[in-house]
């Protein structure tokens, strides 16, 4: 009967296996091409490469942009439907925000390709607006992710302190302004979080698009489908640490946020 | 002259206040009320009342249907929150949790665009007189619940308004603390002579505190007197059931300041007409426990309780229990004779106990009050009317609209018999309101199609039960509305 009790430790195994599997080695495997060169001899160029190639400097740049304009799009068009939605007193209001996460039910693909043939019928030929054209569908395809955490976020927010404002003088604009737009931060913060990261490196969007602008996501694709093998992967490295730069420093932030609004509850 | 002075004193006036939201539901009715400057007065009643509705008007956050609310003699019912110089202090203390004290303190001041130097002056001020000194910098997640508690009376108070609003403002905190920020209220109300309105469900808080009390029972007041006239004078059976405990039982006038209940007669002061139904409230602390040879009322002790300060002791005689609360001690099972002082007897004329239905008359001339379930001969009440092939005729022949008539039924509360089988009645409903009448039960019933019946009965239900009314026919009495 023993012999079928296992401790922690033991139920961990498979999850560390996995892990080491799946998350670590190939890390290491990324590590380990972006430092080496063709003959498996330990370099830098990949990495002075890619910080003097105008090539890798101008798509990071421009992914930024990118990923920079879609978040904004994103979070001016979700932030008033969240507020309309969370503080309305409709009685069908789920039906209304299932309705703006439904298209996420859709295959991926299915939902870009007929996005395409909308921009087709109204813009002629896909390639002369290719950055517009990529905004709508990162937009289009993260909209939901944006709209969800600040919806929920307004939701839990207490009514009494928007009207404590008002009772102590604000008008709805000073009200939203000084109370709503602070405490609503962290779910802002976490819609951008979900929109930004996948809007820097999902290329699939644009190449269903006919889309012939990179960013880092499809220059990564291009090294590595011209067996650049270290190349890409000195490129995986640098989107890596921006990623975590950019979780780490949000992160900061929503959890201070997290405290007081834990505190609110009270 | 003399209305005059009386109207420049008042703060405040709201004049025939209506609220009804917009699924029907009527919260605040007729509601008359004048505050005179520098009151403190509190709304007191069971939650649902309408008094957070009323203060809520008060402050803007809700626009009353119909009335006026007079600010110095100027209506301010349909100004917005922000324009009126009155602040809130909310039941959950709505403290902004992303500013620290001093913001939210200075969030009114900053508003009104005052200069730095006076914000932090003032902050300060207001500080020390919540007994709070330096606490600018805190957030509020790390202050306590009677701190926050503070703050939040600081941030309305800092603001100087007119008038102080207060809606449950204690009712989260701990019983010691509770007793401490009364007896801090009462003291910063009489320093600071800003005039106070304070919403609570606990008539001790409300007793303890104010100098005029407002009972409101389901959107109406039910009486405003100051807290001596509301315990001493209820002026009836909810009011005495609701501020604190009282026996209340049925009694009759026997002769001139003379009056019966409980199987015995009393002396009293109130001057009714002889012979009137009256129902009479003793408070506990009024019922002297005697040997039984010297008691008007004879009974025995059924339960004692020791409460700290004294002893709750129920006595059963006959059909009545009386709750007495006293210093001496009793055993159970103790035979006692029990009086009461004439000054300890508050009589109330007996409100119309019986129970007047409108209904309309549905196609088959029964009654649809009951759904159709009861039928009443209209030929007996309405005159000269005569039924010819099925159709009610007036006196000429002539058919008569039976929509035009409307049938008042009329049953005593004594009739109607409650039961928990649904099938059991012809009406269904919840029971909204109970008052223990000393030897059997009052109720309200609201049946499911919105008509309040009268429901006498000795069994105890509880409030929100769903019983059927079980009324015998032939004791319902049928009348023409006019």
């Amino acid at each position: 009967m023993n012999g079928l009790r296992f401790s922690r430790k033991q139920l961990g195994i498979p999850y560390a296996l996995f892990l080491i599997c799946f998350v670590v080695a190939p890390l290491f495997v990324i590590i380990y091409y972006a430092f080496t060169n063709g003959e498996g001899r330990f370099t830098f160029d990949n990495l002075t490469g890619f910080f003097t190639s105008p090539n890798t400097i101008g798509t990071l740049a421009y992914s930024f942009l990118l990923a920079i304009v879609t978040t904004l799009v994103c979070l001016l068009l979700a932030y008033p439907i969240a507020y309309i939605l969370a503080r309305s007193e409709m009685k069908r209001k789920s039906v209304i925000v299932m309705m703006f996460v439904l298209p996420m039910w859709i295959n991926f693909t299915l939902r870009i390709t007929a996005l395409k043939e909308v921009l087709t019928v109204i813009e002629g030929n896909l390639a002369f607006h290719p950055f517009l054209n990529s905004v709508i569908g990162m937009t289009y395809d993260f909209l939901p992710f944006m709209i969800l955490p600040i919806y929920t976020t307004i939701l839990k927010l207490d009514g009494s302190l928007m009207e404590a404002a008002v009772d102590l003088g604000a008008n709805s604009f000073q009200t939203f302004v000084k109370v709503t737009l602070p405490l609503t931060v962290p779910g802002i913060v976490s819609g951008i979080v979900m929109v930004f990261l996948p809007s820097m490196t999902n290329y699939v969007v644009l190449d269903m698009l006919y889309n012939s602008t990179y960013i880092m996501g499809s220059l990564i694709g291009s090294y590595f489908s011209a067996y650049n093998w270290n190349g890409g992967s000195m490129i995986a490295l640098v989107l890596l640490v921006i990623i975590l730069v950019f979780t780490l420093v949000t992160n900061k932030y929503t959890d201070d946020d997290g405290g007081s609004r834990g505190g609110a509850l009270l | 002259m003399e209305k005059n002075n009386n109207n420049s004193n008042n703060i405040i006036e709201l004049k025939n206040i209506v609220k009804t939201y917009d699924n029907g539901f009527t919260a605040v009715d007729g509601f008359n009320l004048e505050v005179k400057r520098g009151e403190f007065v509190t709304f007191l009643g069971p939650s649902g009342c309408g008094k957070t509705t009323t203060l809520r008007m008060i402050a803007g956050f809700e626009i009353p249907t119909s009335g006026e609310i007079l600010l110095n003699g100027q209506d301010i019912s349909k100004l917005p929150p922000n324009k009126r110089p009155i602040n809130t202090v909310f039941q959950r203390y709505a403290l902004f949790p992303h500013l620290n004290i001093f913001d939210n303190i200075a969030f009114g001041l900053k508003l009104k665009k005052l200069p730095k130097a006076e914000i932090v002056k003032k902050v300060k001020k207001v500080l020390e007189m919540v007994d709070l000194e330096g606490f600018e910098d805190r957030k509020v997640a790390t202050l306590s619940g009677g701190q926050q508690q503070r703050i939040a009376i600081a941030r309305a108070l800092v603001n100087e308004p007119e008038i102080l609003l207060l809606d449950e403002p204690l009712g989260a905190l701990d019983l010691k603390m509770r007793k401490e920020m009364q007896i801090e209220l009462k003291g910063m109300h009489d320093r600071l002579g800003i005039t106070f309105i304070y919403v609570t469900h606990d008539q001790e808080e409300a007793l303890a505190m104010s100098d005029k009390i407002v009972v409101m029972s389901e959107g109406e007041i039910q009486q405003i007197g100051t807290p001596e006239d509301i315990y001493n004078e209820p002026k009836n059976a909810f009011v005495a059931d609701f501020i604190g405990e009282s026996n209340i039982f049925n009694g009759i006038m026997t002769g001139k300041l003379k009056v019966r209940f409980c199987g015995a007669e009393f002396v009293c002061l109130d001057d009714v007409e002889i012979g009137t139904k009256v129902d009479a409230v003793v408070r506990p602390e009024d019922v002297i426990i005697t040997t039984p040879e010297q008691g008007a009322v004879k009974g025995v002790v059924t339960s004692v309780v020791f409460k700290g300060v004294h002893y709750e002791i129920t006595v059963e005689s006959g059909r009545n229990e009386i709750v007495i609360q006293t210093t001496k001690s009793a055993k159970v099972g103790d035979k006692v004779g029990l009086n009461v002082e004439p000054d300890g007897i508050h009589i109330m004329i007996s409100e119309t106990a019986i129970n007047k239905i409108e209904s309309s008359v549905n196609r088959n001339y029964a009654l649809g009050v009951f759904d159709g379930k009861v039928s009443c001969d209209l030929t007996e009440i309405v005159p000269g009317s005569a039924m010819k092939d099925g159709v009610l005729v007036d006196a000429n022949g002539e058919a008569i609209d039976r929509e035009k008539i409307k049938v008042i039924v009329s049953i005593l509360p004594e009739d109607i018999d409650m039961s928990d089988d649904e099938e059991a009645g012809i009406l269904c409903g919840h029971i909204i309101n109970l008052i223990y009448k000393g030897d059997h039960y009052s109720y309200v019933v609201r049946t499911d199609n919105e008509e309040d019946f009268i429901v006498d009965d000795e069994y105890l239900w509880n409030m929100e039960d769903r019983v059927s009314l079980i009324i015998p026919e032939d004791k319902m009495k049928f009348s023409l509305k006019k």
